[in-house]
């Protein structure tokens, strides 16, 4: 095989990797908003909102893991106002999470102006203040094989924590959802919430607890946003992310495994579309940067328009629950 | 509480409900209601729609909080704030619409909400040897992992009664249990509730239908608006007293109409097959005919294609295979058309659906007065809408069919339920249509407009319409229809003169157990 | 404690105010949290917006592009449908009023240029709303995600035809060439000093009356044709749309080519109005505000159009506050914005409760029919 083909699909995948992990974060949170039946559009202000928090106290602190912290309580609070207005005042689930998204695009510039005087941006943190690259134990000696020691060193391996953490959230929604009495509530209450309150369990406080998971996971995927994958917070950061992600999750049939290889196909696209910039390709020539950049948007809307977009959303998904007279 | 201390004189009472309140806005729902319940007894409780009897139960299972009053249960004061308060003072409910997963598996749906602990493996392994109890000692059998969506309804509704039971419920309410069953269905689901009585269980059933209070209870309380307004022993009363003091007045429970006079067929559906996307047939091979001045009942389990038949005759469905003739224009799978055209070959269509299909909601009288007619040329110019033809239309409408308040601009949506269904069938019959569709007239009306609606159905048919009735109520069938066909899993199972028909034998029709020709057998009347 | 239901006033006027107040209170609460004074920042962002001619010029200017977008997004409402893609469309229909004033200016008079312009910008729009109307009608994918998806691919396609179709050879920005002057809209203090009454300068222009012309078309269109009443119909409850034979899918075509040809009006204003050429990112933003704007207005005509000059109040109020008061950014009418649509789009009712009590108080002491108890 062609050698520089070879590096080119090792970085490939190694990229998909880092370029999914907010969405498959992401994308558990939908799930667990989702099936409770409350719709999150707010997932994309709060991957930006958790960016710019972990960014700004990462400055402030030096700490990574003030600044994770502090961006999973921001975003909580988020999720706590997005429930207030859905769950206890019946509101309208989509307009909450635009206004949501509008009013966090609007405040992390007001704050990040107000607090760094750097038109937007946060300032730029050094490596003991993000969340850095791990080295898989045995990578010397696995790493000596070849193809499997690639595998290992660069695509299983060489990532920041919070990727190895995205991974693990798939594992722990599945078994949430699927093997524990929370789980069990949680999928009916995002059915039939009827079935749920007049078996004696809160509706509301079941709600709250799924959108304060969804914050959670958000919080970690803004987080890994602005201080693993990049090193500071730049204005409108998330860009549309927290939409893709939405989409895996359709894409997915709100089901966690699904979910993620939706969110590994949206991120091997991108890693691969990032590769095209550039590259003369025969008949067509060199494809503009604009097309390139556009290309997550329009396979989001693509996966939509296709069959799978228009899976079956669990059935109270969306609908305040009114106790009918 | 072990069952057997009904024997003990002092707290004899399962429930006593002193001066219980509730308004919901400007509407109060239950005045001052006292209710007393004796262990171990059948508890009938009858009214109108709107009487508030779903209201008074709900209050008791805690869906919703009483305004005022106070409930003791087995004789001591319990303060029911939601339902897990109900649950834990033994209380259970049987919902009207049932309260199920649908995709869950029986087991998961009773478990739900009653886990053994936060792992769900021990729950299922717990769920699971309890019903068997259950089914044991009830004989109450059900397939434990069936989905709920695979279920037939009378299976749906033994889950409920499970869920109940599988909490430890001594009271068990039941809200309108009957209203989705057959009447063979129906005797299954009574000897269940007998059985239950046996063995110490309280129950309590909300009906409107009278003949079930005879059969079945123990005791009887009626309830008109929002207050209970008499109670009685059952074997003390009859149907005739019980319907008095329901209505408030005496009620006449006959229809007077001369026999039918057919003339030409109107409406002809020859062979006529619908699938839904999953490839199921919801209507198979049906063939019927409605001639002028005949009324046709359509008889049937609900979602037996009775619904599905009423759309595809309104345009509302295209015919999957086979063909409708209306009035000399013929509606194939390859010539299908619209309801709006539909409406022009002189068919008009009372939908099942009051609230959803039958009218807008937020829309005034005037503009749901025109739903379906929204093109006629009498209310549009060219560009522009004609207000006050629609206004006058509307007024002219609501005087005719003595709908009330007469307010055009009033919204839909707060008028009474007799009122929105008087209106819709002014609209409907308004254009005298050769063809009248109508699915469950009187569903959620009260008496006094149940009256007046069979009486215009009547002259529709004196007046040589064509109309093809779908009703859940059988004795509405049986006092307006010439004719009933009865529909099964999309197919037409047989047909009987309404004259000759009575109910037992509609009903074995609608399981699908009977043809109307061989002699009946009483091997099916319950013990 | 009794509660009265609420009269239509309160319903129509006292509960979006008292919901603009809360706006108004957290958006002070955020100054203050970045150590500024809130009653001067709104002191200087009313004299701003009212306070002198050309500060009601601005307004009045922005508040026309907030009129066109708010009408896509109440069109859109009436039929339940959320067009996010004002923001997109806008930017496209901006394109085909460019496209037209590019090709025709030099051959066209003013009086054939406009209606032409007209025609481009409300087709371009409703062109870019008709893809995600189309998979919304007939394949159902969400219409929230996909019109956002295609504001993203609108913004990269209009960078890709600036820096490379329309930029001036030469130029370094990427812009295209600036307009005759024959395909300018008269503006406002042109207009008037005709008639010999001197204002400030200001970009308000004819497309204020436009816009204005919009709104009692949209009204009449949605309250007064056969075709609104399908839309109202299919927006309150689908299966009676059904029954009475309306076309769901055409109806939800129908409303998006509409919402999408208001919003792309925004571009007459920006491009032949303002602008005079066509450039990036001129829409700013009044896609999104758009949505405050019909939530705040109730999606009828006549709020969205006090809405608008709300907005476009703040919008010049931000500017001269920004000018002012350095350490409060222009993002900051971003968040109001955010507020003002929790508030009165997904909190809308909060304060019923509380009004419905205070009713009841004065109810009781005004009424004798009810029985006192306590007190």
């Amino acid at each position: 095989m062609d050698v520089s083909m070879y590096t080119e699909i090792i970085s490939a995948l190694s990229a998909t990797m880092r370029v999914s992990t907010p969405l498959i974060l992401a994308a558990m949170a939908g799930i667990f908003s989702e099936r409770s039946g409350i719709v999150d559009i707010s997932l994309e202000g709060k991957l930006l909102a958790g960016a710019f928090i972990s960014a700004a106290v990462a400055a402030v602190t030096g700490s990574a893991w003030l600044g994770l912290g502090a961006a999973i309580v921001a975003t909580m609070l988020l999720s706590l106002l997005h429930g207030f207005a859905s769950i206890t005042h019946n509101g309208n689930q989509v307009v909450s999470g635009v206004a949501i998204n509008i009013i966090v695009s609007g405040m992390t510039v007001v704050l990040g102006i107000a607090w760094f005087h750097q038109s937007g941006q946060t300032p730029s943190l050094p490596n003991t203040a993000r969340f850095m690259p791990l080295h898989l134990p045995g990578s010397e000696t696995i790493g000596n094989i070849p193809i499997l020691g690639d595998i290992y060193t660069k695509i299983l391996g060489g990532h920041n924590l919070l990727v190895y953490v995205a991974f693990l959230s798939v594992a722990l929604t599945w078994w949430v959802l699927f093997k524990t009495r929370f789980g069990l509530r949680l999928r009916a209450v995002g059915e039939n919430p009827n079935a749920v309150d007049t078996a004696g369990i809160s509706v509301a406080w079941l709600r709250y607890r799924a959108v304060l998971i969804a914050g959670i996971l958000t919080g970690i995927g803004g987080t890994y946003i602005s201080i693993a994958q990049n090193a500071s917070f730049i204005r409108e950061m998330s860009a549309g992310q927290g939409y893709i992600a939405l989409a895996a999750m359709i894409f997915g049939k709100w089901k966690p495994v699904p979910a993620m290889f939706a969110s590994l196909m949206f991120g091997f696209l991108d890693a691969l579309s990032i590769r095209l910039q550039g590259v003369e390709i025969a008949g067509i020539g060199q494809i503009p940067v604009q097309a390139i950049q556009a290309l997550p948007y329009i396979l989001t809307v693509a996966i939509l328009a296709s069959f799978a977009g228009r899976a079956v959303a669990p059935k109270a998904d969306g609908v305040p629950y009114v106790k009918e007279r | 509480m072990a069952p057997n201390d009904i024997t003990s004189s002092d707290s004899t009472l399962a429930i006593d409900l002193r001066n219980i309140s509730k308004s919901f806005g400007t509407v109060q729902a239950n005045k001052h209601v006292n209710l007393k319940v004796e262990t171990g007894t059948i508890h009938g409780i009858v009214g109108e729609n709107g009487a508030g009897k779903s209201t008074l139960m709900s209050i008791l299972y805690g869906f919703y909080e009483a305004d005022e009053g106070e409930i003791h249960i087995f004789g001591k004061r319990t303060p029911i704030r939601n339902s897990s308060d109900a649950i834990g003072a033994g209380i259970g409910m049987v919902h009207q619409h049932f309260m199920l997963v649908e995709n869950f598996t029986v087991l998961e749906n009773v478990m739900l909400g009653a886990e053994s602990g936060a792992m769900l493996a021990r729950s299922i392994t717990d769920a699971a040897a309890e019903l068997d109890r259950l089914e044991h000692e009830f004989g109450l059998s059900v397939d434990k992992d069936a989905l709920i969506s695979d279920l037939p309804v009378g299976q749906l509704q033994r889950v409920e009664i499970l869920k109940a039971l599988y909490r430890g419920a001594r009271i068990l309410i039941l809200d309108e249990p009957t209203g989705v069953l057959t009447p063979q269905e129906t005797d299954q689901l009574f000897a269940i509730l007998r059985s239950l009585r046996e063995q110490g269980t309280t129950v309590i059933i909300i009906t409107h239908k009278l003949r079930e209070i005879m059969a079945l209870t123990d005791h009887v309380s009626v309830m008109r608006q929002g207050e209970i307004v008499a109670s009685r022993t059952t074997s003390e009363t009859s149907r005739e007293e019980l319907a008095e003091l329901m209505v408030g007045r005496k009620v006449r429970m006959t229809i007077d109409k001369a026999p039918a006079q057919p003339g030409d067929p109107l409406l002809r559906v020859e062979n006529l097959s619908v699938h839904d996307h999953y490839g199921v047939a919801r209507l198979d091979h049906v063939s019927l005919e409605v001639c002028a001045g005949e009324i046709v009942g359509i008889a049937g389990v609900s979602g037996n294609g009775q619904s599905e038949l009423l759309d595809v005759l309104s345009g509302i469905l295209p015919p999957g295979e086979g063909e409708v003739l209306i009035n000399d224009h013929t509606v194939t799978p390859a010539h299908h058309t619209d309801p709006e055209q539909v409406r022009s070959y002189s068919v008009a269509h009372v939908p099942e659906d009051r609230l959803r299909r039958g009218l807008v909601r937020e829309f005034m009288a005037a503009e749901s007065a025109i739903l379906g007619y929204q093109n006629a040329s009498e209310y549009n110019g060219i560009f522009l809408t004609k207000p006050s033809a629609i206004i006058n239309h509307s007024r002219h409408l609501m005087e005719a069919f003595d709908v009330r308040p007469t307010h055009p601009s009033l919204k839909s949506a707060n008028f009474s339920g007799g009122n929105q269904q008087k209106l819709i069938l002014a609209r409907e019959m308004d254009p005298n249509p050769k063809v009248l569709l109508v699915g469950q007239p009187t569903r959620g009306v009260d008496i006094g407009a149940i009256e007046f609606i069979h009486k215009q159905i009547v002259a529709m048919r004196d007046e040589g319409s064509a109309v093809l009735l779908v009703s859940g109520e059988l004795d509405e069938l049986m006092s307006l229809a010439d004719r009933i066909i009865v529909m099964f899993e999309g197919r037409i199972v047989g047909e009987v003169a309404a004259a000759e028909a009575d109910e037992k034998m509609l009903g074995l029709m609608m399981a699908n157990a009977h043809t109307p020709e061989p002699t009946l057998s009483t091997e099916e009347v319950p013990a | 404690m009794r509660r009265q239901p609420l009269p239509a006033w309160a319903d129509v006027i006292l509960i979006p105010i008292i919901n603009i107040a809360l706006a108004l209170l957290v958006a002070g609460a955020v100054i203050a949290l970045i150590g500024e004074n809130p009653f001067k920042a709104f002191s200087v962002m009313f004299q701003g917006a009212f306070g002198y001619a050309e500060g009601v010029g601005y307004t009045l200017y922005y508040a026309t592009n907030f009129i066109f977008t708010g009408l896509a997004v109440a069109v859109a409402f009436h039929a339940m449908l959320f067009n996010i893609g004002g923001e997109g469309q806008a930017y496209i229909g901006g394109l085909g009023v460019a496209l037209v004033l590019l090709a025709f200016d030099g051959m066209l008079p003013f009086w054939a240029l406009l209606p032409l312009a007209i025609i481009a910008a409300m087709l371009f729009g409703a062109a870019w709303a008709a893809i995600p109307a189309y998979l919304q009608a007939y394949r159902g994918s969400h219409i929230v995600i996909t019109t956002i998806m295609f504001n993203f691919i609108a913004s990269n396609l209009m960078v890709y035809l600036l820096v490379n179709i329309f930029i001036v050879p030469g130029s370094m920005s990427p812009e295209s060439r600036v307009f005759d002057s024959v395909a300018w809209l008269p503006s406002a203090h042109d207009f008037l000093a005709r008639f010999g009454i001197d204002v400030a300068a200001s970009p308000l222009n004819l497309s204020f009356i436009i816009a204005l012309i919009a709104g009692v078309l949209v009204w009449l269109f949605i309250w007064h044709t056969r075709w609104g009443y399908a839309i109202r119909t299919v927006g309150f409850s689908e299966p009676a749309a059904e029954y009475a034979g309306i076309n769901t899918k055409k109806i939800i075509m129908l409303t998006m080519l509409i919402s999408g040809a208001l919003a792309g009006m925004a571009g007459i204003n920006e491009i032949m109005g303002v602008q005079h050429k066509l450039l990036l990112d001129f829409v700013a933003g009044y896609g999104f505000t758009g949505i405050a704007v019909a939530l705040m207005g109730r999606n009828h005509p006549l709020g969205i159009v006090l809405a608008s000059i709300l907005f476009g109040a703040l919008y010049q109020g931000g500017a001269d506050l920004t000018f002012e008061m350095p350490n409060i950014s222009r993002e900051m009418v971003t968040a109001i914005q955010g507020f003002i649509i929790l508030f009165s789009g997904a909190l809308t009712y909060m304060s019923r409760p509380w009004l419905e009590r205070l009713f009841g108080l004065f109810a009781r002491t005004e009424a004798t029919e009810e029985v006192p108890h306590g007190r």
